[in-house]
């Protein structure tokens, strides 16, 4: 459902990501770790379209698109969607106005009619329970005043409610305590199902003993430089990252 | 909670919606301004000799008086000689009493406004008075109001029916020498709104003026005055377009309310002149005095405005709290685009005992637009234990345009508590690309971010007008993104 192929990109000149390669496959997990600066959040802005990243070479594809050719929002519409590492605030615009609207464009987009306000209330109470996001929060303005654990419930709670193909967890679990991963991990396991896939950046294993990837990468230098399954995450856990440098060099003098 | 996306979804065109003429024949004095027009123009109203006297009065002052200059406001000066004072559609009577009386033309533009006169219009619970160029020319739902005994009639109409009233309370809450264009008003205003509320009636329905400049180089001076007495309640609407035109047209009106011991009164408006187009040329200049006092204990009186027409807007809806315990509001959202500049606020004057103001004003600008907050919190050495709390927000879309607030203060009593507070944002790339990243493409993203910016003004407006008072900040700020 995503193949990208050999992508390299760019911020204000200084390249990133250089010669990035990963296919995704329909319902896989796939785990991305790598130390700061790696260009973990590089990757999903630019899977997300951030026009600030230029991308200078390679491809990607989505669900048979050419995703670098979409803008942000018709990426959002085929069914990508991010969950922000750092979440805004939008004062005045309730969430239950900002996902309804977000829902009605992708409806529209489909070929659908808007939700009745029946069935979207349904669907928002369902998805609210399943987040235990207190029903008060959806009434205020969007991630105004939310603790850093409400604003990544919220996000999980817009990703149940928009139902993506593919969701990119950006440092999801940053700033959650324990019982907020919990919740978290839980949204997203139930979400999860054989049509859509998730990545998961992380710099830490924890999330993972929750979401159980099928496959974990590490990011080092804009490049992924090796790739295994869960056990590599606790490898990682275990040794740091430097093991895979050395690795690394080894290969290299070899 | 209304729908901000549906309301978007049904945006129509990039121009200015109201922008067409009609051709109606029209009655119009020749160009110019002199004391032989001002007779005319008393002359063609059938007015009384004091009025006459009155407009004259207020002509010998204006002459001597010079345009203000103070105000953040760029523009040329103004040939008064130039304008047009007079222009009536013209009819079979002075003024038609049946709907079938009324030119069939009109009837049409006012279609195309939106605007009902037929009694249909019950159903929307709104008294509607018509004001084209110089005259009014349909008042709806006079005889249901006058079963409570509200009157709700053109203001030409009541110098005929109820000269007293008017002589009363006329120029009592502005004065004719109370600045340039308000004297300039005194001296030719020429139709607009009068509205009595008895004595402890709660007006049934709203009431609304909508007011239209059809005629080239006129000018349009009406005047509006509303006299709540005590325990009487009415909600007031004003709305008001113009067709697209290469000149600028002068917009230089005058509100004038009076509210009694535990009266209350809502004004709202939505301001739609037309703002000139793309390159800054044509436009209305609207330079327009709004005033009300709270004469009676424990009155209130409430001005909410949303203003995103006009080439220039020059307007400070101010309340004089002479009741004790009375309370004075204003809540403004001012959207300027393009080469729009608004020089907008309030006054508020505490003079009572246990005064009350609260200002809300929240400024938008786009394109190269100048969009300024001017406040006036005056506390009079009689105003013991006022209170005033003022909050204005700007929010920038671009680097081209300007937000700029002058808030004045003057405190006269040691026991008056006056706060404020503002901030000044931009509409963030973060924000922008959240919204797009859950597929809200950047015009919608912005407009329901300014939806958002406004909302503790839009949630004062009456239900109705609410819905359309977003739907025009949509149509306003189209094309203004990127």
């Amino acid at each position: 459902m995503l193949s990208i192929k050999n992508i390299h990109a760019s911020i204000d000149g200084k390249q990133i990501l250089k010669g990035l390669n990963l296919e995704i496959k329909p319902g896989e997990v796939h785990a991305i770790m790598g130390p700061n600066g790696s260009g973990k959040s590089t990757l999903a802005s630019v899977l997300a379209g951030r026009e600030e990243y230029e991308v200078t070479e390679g491809s990607v594809e989505f669900e048979g698109k050419n995703l670098l050719e979409l803008s942000p929002e018709e990426r959002a519409k085929e069914g990508l969607f991010l969950a922000f590492q750092y979440p805004v605030e939008i004062p005045g615009v309730s969430t239950t106005n900002f996902i309804k609207a977000a829902l009605n464009e992708k409806r529209k987009y489909q070929g659908l009619e808007p939700l009745d306000a029946a069935s979207f209330l349904k669907l928002l109470r369902e998805k609210a329970a399943l987040l235990e996001l207190d029903k008060s929060l959806l009434s205020r303005s969007l991630n105004e005043g939310f603790s850093g654990g409400e604003k990544k419930r919220n996000e999980i709670f817009q990703m149940a409610v928009l139902d993506p193909k593919l969701t990119i967890l950006d440092e999801t679990d940053s700033g959650l305590d324990i019982d907020a991963l919990r919740i978290v991990a839980k949204g997203v396991n139930t979400l999860h199902n054989a049509d859509h896939s998730i990545i998961v950046i992380t710099h830490y294993q924890r999330l993972l003993n929750y979401l159980q990837p099928d496959f974990v990468h590490v990011l080092m230098n804009g490049r992924i430089v090796k790739s295994g399954g869960k056990e590599l995450a606790l490898e990682l856990e275990e040794k740091g990252y430097d093991f895979i440098k050395e690795e690394l060099q080894e290969s290299l003098t070899a | 909670m209304a729908d901000e996306m549906q309301l978007l979804e049904e945006r129509v065109n990039r121009e200015y919606e109201y922008g067409f003429s009609t051709d109606i024949e029209t009655d119009t004095a020749p160009k110019g301004l002199n004391e032989d027009i001002i007779r005319l123009i008393s002359r063609k109203k059938h007015e009384p000799e004091w009025l006459l006297e009155w407009r004259l009065k207020a002509f010998r002052h204006w002459e001597k008086m010079t345009m203000p200059k103070w105000a953040n406001l760029q523009y040329p000066e103004i040939d008064f000689q130039d304008i047009i004072y007079y222009a009536a559609p013209k009819t079979k009577k002075a003024k038609p009493g049946k709907l079938e009386e009324v030119d069939p033309e009109l009837l049409k533009t006012l279609d195309k406004l939106g605007i009902s006169l037929n009694e249909q219009k019950r159903l929307t619970g709104v008294a509607v008075d018509v004001v084209m160029d110089s005259v009014s020319v349909a008042t709806t739902f006079q005889e249901q109001l006058a079963e409570k005994g509200i009157i709700f009639c053109a203001m030409s109409e009541a110098i005929q029916k109820h000269p007293d009233l008017l002589r009363r309370y006329l120029g009592t809450v502005v004065p004719m020498t109370d600045n340039f264009f308000a004297a300039l008003n005194s001296a030719v205003f020429t139709d607009g709104s009068f509205c009595y509320i008895p004595k402890g009636v709660r007006c049934p329905m709203e009431l609304s003026t909508y007011f239209r400049i059809n005629k080239e180089n006129s000018g349009q001076f009406e005047r509006t005055l509303i006299i709540a007495e005590d325990g009487a309640y009415v909600s007031y609407l004003e709305g008001c377009t113009a067709p697209r035109r290469d000149e600028n047209q002068l917009h230089a009106a005058i509100v004038e309310i009076v509210a009694m011991e535990h009266a209350e009164v809502k004004y709202s408006t939505v301001q739609n002149w037309y703002p000139g187009d793309d390159a800054g040329k044509g436009g209305i200049y609207n330079f327009v005095t709004k005033r009300g006092i709270c004469k009676g204990n424990n009155s209130k009186i409430s001005w909410t405005q949303v203003e995103t027409g006009s080439a220039i807007t020059w307007k400070y809806p101010s309340v004089i709290l002479k009741g004790d315990n009375s309370i004075g509001e204003f809540y403004s959202v001012a959207l300027t685009t393009k080469f729009q500049q608004a020089d907008t606020g309030t006054k508020m004057h505490h003079i009572g005992k246990n005064t009350r103001s609260r200002i809300v004003s929240k400024g938008i600008s786009a394109g190269k637009s100048q969009n300024s907050y001017r406040g006036l919190v005056k506390v009079a050495k009689t105003a013991e234990n006022a209170r005033n709390f003022s909050q204005c927000d700007s929010l920038l879309l671009g680097d081209k345009c300007g937000a700029h607030t002058f808030p004045y203060i003057e405190s006269k009593n040691n026991t008056a508590v006056v706060e404020h507070e503002a901030t000044t944002s931009k509409i963030g790339e973060d924000q922008l690309f959240y919204c797009e990243q859950r597929g809200l493409d950047a015009e919608k993203a912005v407009a329901l971010i300014v939806t958002g910016f406004a909302k503790e003004v839009m949630n004062n407006l009456p239900m109705e007008f609410a819905v359309e008072a977003q739907k025009l900040l949509a149509v306003s700020l189209e094309g203004s993104v990127g």
